[in-house]
């Protein structure tokens, strides 16, 4: 096998350094939003911001983004099943009790 | 630097591979496949968090009060630049730098380890302020680390919602409902804990290897799947930072 240039990409320090960056601002900004009394919507905000600072570890440092499309599919069904797990067993509890006010957080 | 003379027959490339590249791709795949484990591992916790939350949302809002938020958030940012200079060491370990691999690597244990030590300190204070779930549980005459105020007292007037646990601290449910907080609490920090521990000692491995000089351009895969296993924890707790420790600040904030 001759072929010098390696078909799989390499990352650079300067997307690092960005990726680095925006994880810091983006908990900075998740500490100082839950001080603030938003009702419902400070989970969707809180839970937001982690899948975001979540999406960018997966796609840049774990270089997904370059990744070839079976690792995408693996990466998707791994996801998936977390939340196929997640949608129907909550399905199941929230509706068991359909005549009593029941909290949902989210 | 290593040169790439031996690229044709490299040492670490497995009779049953044609080449680098195809080894490359099979590792990756094994190791995500294994991370797909992982995140059902974790999931099953995390959906336990989910339920519970929504049948005891007052409970689980005073609870989290009493987690020391700036040794989270503290450990959020440690543990976030030690993703950054894992991902350092596998760009130096692509780039054959094995000086610069080795000083990253030591700079991700080292962080590595100082999140440890916080979370030591953390169950510490825990177990000294009798917060671990069992018969010597007592949240009765906690404080508020932010306001001083019994969190009990601040209950009845800050989170009057309508709530299943509005008898508020005193009452034995509520002391049952908090504790189903710290249980997951030390569940789900322990096992992330955990995982860090393996991840030192996979880091220590690396560290000697390279210091052998045994990665180069064309063969870095423990360097690559290590990395992989360590950013997966960071994301474990990118979401237990908020779902314990920030639920219920604005409560009393």
């Amino acid at each position: 096998m001759s072929d010098d240039h390696s078909k799989h990409h390499i990352v650079q320090p300067t997307t690092y350094a960005t990726i680095l960056g925006a994880l810091l601002l983006f908990t900075v900004l998740t500490y100082y939003v839950a001080f603030i009394d938003l009702g419902v919507l400070s989970n969707f905000v809180a839970m937001g911001i982690a899948v975001t600072k979540g999406s960018l570890v997966v796609l840049f440092f774990m270089h997904i983004f370059y990744s070839t499309r079976l690792l995408w599919v693996v990466v998707a069904g791994s996801f998936g099943w977390l939340g196929l797990m997640l949608v129907l067993t909550l399905g199941d509890y929230i509706t068991r009790h359909w005549d009593i006010q029941h909290r949902i957080f989210f | 630097m290593h040169s790439s003379e031996h690229s044709a027959h490299h040492p670490a490339l497995a009779h049953h591979f044609q080449d680098l590249d195809q080894q490359k791709d099979a590792t990756w795949l094994a190791m995500w496949v294994f991370l797909g484990t992982e995140i059902m591992f974790f999931g099953g916790l995390f959906l336990a968090y989910v339920i519970y939350r929504s049948s005891y949302p007052d409970a689980f809002a005073i609870a989290s009060n009493a987690l020391n938020v700036n040794m989270g958030l503290g450990n959020t940012f440690v543990l976030i630049i030690s993703s950054f200079t894992m991902a350092m060491s596998v760009y130096s370990a692509q780039m054959a730098q094995t000086g610069r691999l080795v000083v990253f690597l030591i700079l991700t244990l080292v962080l590595g380890c100082t999140f440890l030590s916080v979370k030591y300190f953390e169950y510490k204070d825990k177990f000294d302020s009798h917060l671990v779930p069992g018969r010597h549980f007592d949240f009765a005459h906690h404080h508020d680390p932010k306001t001083g105020a019994i969190l009990e007292g601040a209950h009845g007037g800050s989170a009057n919602t309508e709530s299943t646990s509005h008898e508020a601290g005193h009452s034995e449910k509520a002391r049952r409902e908090i504790q189903i907080f710290f249980s997951l609490y030390f569940a789900m920090t322990g096992l992330h804990a955990f995982h860090m521990i393996i991840g030192a000692g996979l880091l220590i491995w690396l560290i000697v290897s390279s210091m052998k000089g045994r990665f180069s351009k064309e063969y870095n895969s423990p360097v690559e799947l290590v990395g992989l296993y360590w950013h997966f924890v960071d994301i474990v707790w990118i979401f237990l930072f908020p779902l314990l420790y920030l639920i219920g600040r604005h409560h009393h904030g």
